[in-house]
């Protein structure tokens, strides 16, 4: 086999941070290649030293056995090195002929440019299977045909290394299985794949060979048939880890987080949750699975009363709360609700603040901000100290603001903050969504204890198998309506699958 | 665009990287005060020495600083709420309206120990009312912050025109401007007050005001950032998001930080009308609410920093008008140059000296890597 892409020696620097050391790297023509590594190991910044937006302090880029120098990604485009971001780039107000023709608009008038992109476009689309209407306006896509826009942006210049960071994030499972089949049909056709991503499922089932990077060093590289997801693991933690989620049987006690008919119709009319009913008890962890966006949001947000359920009723540990009562996220919290959620940059933290402030906020009205009238900052500083030793939160300073932390240890942060408060209830939205390998072991442990502590914890996660590993039970959403409940002991991918696409179980229980 | 700026220290990010500016705008009025065929160093000396050195002088650039700082307080307080509160000029003026109305209806009849608080009070409460209306249409009806306010200080432009010059007008007056205040409601003057004390300094117009600037200051600080309801306003300003998450009001926060905000503006009017002319005027405002926004972008939002840019306009308001009086070619217009300079340097390319700053530092602090030789 001829290589494509080879990296000899590259190192780079930012200041004292060594965040790529000499990394060594060879992709084959025509091979789907993974990288794999927790946050912070050096995956993007690789990526960004092939694709011209760093450079490498030292070290050779190889392309199609020829020395390169990339300066900049227009030397790497011409290279034949395509790159789809983590963060899309495309302009929402424009079609996709428009997004996919920007940078390459040809002369002064537009007319030139849009036809000869406009067969390039179709011709990408019927080859590599890229559906996409190329007159409708970007805004109008769903994440999954964005995410083909980029790709055909990516591939117009004739490139010969796809490179996609971490492209799944946004994906539902339907729609990432359907990346996965473009992207089999690219290296059939020759292109070389490269696919940054820290999930182990996602290596094992596409990848043909994987490179494994720690702490900014190659630490490993694998055929993919010739290795497994614990080995991976290992390698990318550096320890051994626990995949499988240790769960002892739940012992159920009273019920204390009920629904009756809950529904929520939004401003414009739209019912966006209809007739939801379940109940949690104390020492039980219900599950909710369900194709993301149908109603999941929703379902956490009415609970956690940010927004006002519209019909039906909530029992929220004896308090019995209906439409009428116009709660906020106040009174929720008063009643002993802890809220993990979905979005910890939008919701759980305000990244421009420290450590130590977001360790209160919910709860800058307690005893935790002082308990006079005026914040007392010594016993916010202990607080946070206490919380970050206790869930090992790295660095533990109470003083960086949030947005300096890793995803990981932002989400330590949020549950930190919520699990010490001994929540009676404790709904949970996404807990390992963009934490790395070593921190989601700790958290599903964290959660489990908390079940045992008698917590009762409803659990939303697109991670299909995260709800199956921790569940007791699992309510199955699809467009805003409960499908059915089903004992986790009974479910199995397939099963929730048929209910995910709105199946009803009549054996449920 | 390899490879990424460092991040700059704190204390160059505070302290050297302003300085950096305010030369970087001295520098380019100094080139156009030598185009205009002076010499720039002997006017800066002028100015220096008319705003801190001649008599009165201090007292002056006091009197506008106490000014700069309620207005800056007052923008800087929206801000830490991301409510972009222009009205400051319009909220001084209502703050006005509402020192008078004390002061003719309670003044009269109390002393001073109790009626000029109160006469200061009213100023709060009008210049608070004036900022709580665009607050509430802000918060619960979605009308931007921006046009409102701004509308708002046409309406109380007019309105004090129409009671200036109708119901409040002094009677016998020809000018637009109300009957004297009631004395009790007056603030004493700075020297008066240190006389007794057994300081000689001359008289200005610098009076009791400015300690109540520097009672701001002070309020300013432990409410942003000692208080429940600062942390409130800090989480609204950066993440309205998750301060509903968070079980804070956004919209009551929303509303209570402009009716503070508004106040503070308003106590303008403890300066200039209980402590200076004594009766209402017409636009005595006289662009400070504008540009206290300047103060408070300058100043970083902080009391400290509000202090210092106060400072500094308040030395070019008073240094400029002796630059007008020295130079005969120089005009007051040449300190609203400097002025526009310091707001164009501080406020609209505050981080244009950042990136070569921050990599002289970097250079300095960070030895170099011997791996990478």
């Amino acid at each position: 086999m001829n290589t494509a892409l080879e990296l000899k020696n590259v190192s780079k620097s930012f200041g004292l941070v060594k965040a790529n050391k000499n990394i060594n790297l060879a992709v084959e023509a025509g091979s789907i290649h993974g990288i794999i590594g927790e946050n912070g190991a050096g995956k993007s910044t690789l990526m960004n030293i092939i694709y011209g937006m760093h450079r490498a302090d030292s070290g050779e880029i190889h392309f199609g056995g020829q020395k390169v120098d990339v300066r900049s990604s227009a030397d790497a485009i011409e290279h034949g090195i395509g790159m789809v971001h983590q963060h899309f780039m495309l302009v929402p107000t424009f079609t996709v002929l428009e997004n996919v023709m920007l940078g390459t608009e040809g002369g002064l008038m537009l007319r030139d440019g849009r036809g000869a992109a406009l067969e390039r476009l179709l011709h990408l689309s019927e080859t590599y299977n890229l559906q996409v209407d190329p007159h409708a306006l970007v805004s109008d896509l769903n994440v999954g045909q964005r995410q083909r826009v980029e790709i055909i942006k990516a591939l117009k210049g004739g490139a010969k290394v796809l490179i996609l960071d971490e492209p799944t994030g946004v994906l539902t499972p339907q729609e990432a299985d359907q990346l996965f089949e473009i992207l089999k049909v690219l290296r059939d056709d020759g292109v070389s794949v490269l696919l940054i991503t820290h999930k182990l499922s996602e290596i094992m089932d596409i990848t043909d060979t994987v490179s494994i990077m720690r702490q900014g060093e190659m630490v490993g590289h694998r055929k993919t048939s010739e290795t497994s997801p614990q080995e991976l693991a290992e390698l990318m933690v550096g320890r051994e880890v626990l995949l499988e989620v240790d769960r002892k049987p739940a012992k159920p006690a009273e019920v204390r987080f009920s629904a009756k008919n809950l529904g929520y119709t939004n401003a414009q009319g739209v019912v966006e949750l209809e007739d939801i009913n379940f109940e949690v008890r104390s020492g039980e962890i219900l599950g909710v699975a369900g194709v993301s966006g149908n109603g999941q949001t929703q379902l956490m947000e009415t609970l956690a009363g940010m927004r006002h359920l519209t019909s039906g009723s909530l029992n929220i540990l004896g308090t019995e709360v209906t439409a009428a009562d116009q709660t906020d996220p106040r009174i929720i919290r008063d009643l002993g609700v802890g809220h993990i959620p979905e979005d910890r940059h939008t919701h759980g933290l305000v990244l421009n603040f420290e450590a130590r402030e977001n360790m209160i906020l919910g709860f800058q009205d307690t005893e935790l901000a002082g308990s006079g009238k005026l914040f007392d900052y010594k016993t916010i500083q202990q607080n946070c100290e206490d919380k970050m030793a206790h869930y090992d939160v790295r660095p533990p300073n109470p003083r960086l603001n949030a947005k300096n932390f890793s995803g990981g240890n932002q989400q330590k942060i949020v549950i930190a903050r919520e699990f010490s408060a001994n929540p009676g209830v404790l709904l949970v939205g996404q807990p390992t969504r963009g934490v790395d390998v070593g921190a989601i072991e700790f958290i599903h442990k964290q959660l489990l204890e908390l079940r045992d502590a008698g917590c009762a914890i409803l659990l939303v996660s697109v991670e299909l198998d995260e709800i199956m590993s921790l569940s007791d039970r699992i309510m199955v959403l699809c467009g805003g309506q409960n499908v059915g409940i089903i004992d986790s002991a009974d479910a199995d991918r397939q099963t929730l699958g048929l209910m995910m696409a709105g199946q009803r179980q009549e054996a449920a229980a | 665009m390899s490879t990424p700026t460092p991040p700059l220290p704190r204390w160059a990010d505070l302290i050297l990287l302003p300085i950096i500016n305010l030369f970087a705008a001295f520098f380019i009025c100094g080139l156009i005060v030598l185009a205009i065929g002076e010499n720039p160093i002997e006017a800066l000396g002028v100015m220096i020495k008319g705003a801190f050195v001649y008599s009165g002088g201090l007292g002056y650039t006091l009197f506008y600083t106490t000014n700069y700082v309620f207005t800056g307080l007052a923008v800087a307080l929206a801000f830490h709420c991301k409510m972009f509160n222009i009205g400051g000029e319009g909220q001084a003026l209502i703050g006005g309206l509402g020192a008078a109305l004390a002061s003719f209806s309670l003044g009269v009849y109390l002393p001073a120990p109790l009626a000029i608080p109160l006469a200061v009070l009213g100023a709060f409460i009008a210049g608070g009312i004036w900022g709580v209306i665009p607050g509430y249409l802000q918060a619960k009806r979605g009308s931007h912050i921006v046009i409102t306010t701004i509308m708002f200080n046409f309406l109380a432009a007019s309105l004090m025109v129409y009671l200036l010059a109708g119901p409040m007008l002094e009677a016998g007056q020809q000018s637009p401007q109300t009957a004297k205040l009631a004395e009790s409601t007056l603030l004493p003057k700075m020297a008066d007050m240190l006389r007794p004390l057994g300081f000689d300094i001359t008289s200005s117009p610098l009076n009791a005001s400015f300690l109540i600037a520097l009672g701001a200051m002070a309020v300013f600080y432990v409410l942003v950032w000692h208080t429940r309801l600062g942390f409130n306003i800090r989480s609204v300003g950066q993440n309205q998001e998750a301060a509903h998450y968070a079980g804070i009001n956004v919209a009551r926060t929303i509303i209570i930080t402009m009716a503070i905000s508004g106040g503070f503006a308003g106590l303008l009017a403890t300066n200039e009308i209980l402590g200076f002319n004594h009766k209402v005027v017409l636009n005595f405002t006289a662009g400070y609410g504008f540009t206290g926004i300047a103060v408070a972008l300058m100043g970083r939002n902080h009391p400290i920093g509000i202090f210092l840019a106060a400072l500094l306009f308040g030395a070019l308001t008073q240094g400029g008008g002796e630059l007008d009086f020295e130079f005969q070619s120089i005009t007051r217009e040449m300190v609203l140059l400097i002025q526009g300079m310091i707001i164009l340097f501080s406020g609209a390319l505050a981080y244009m000296f950042n990136p070569p700053l921050a990599r002289m530092i970097a250079k300095f602090v960070a030895p170099k890597d011997p791996a990478n030789g």
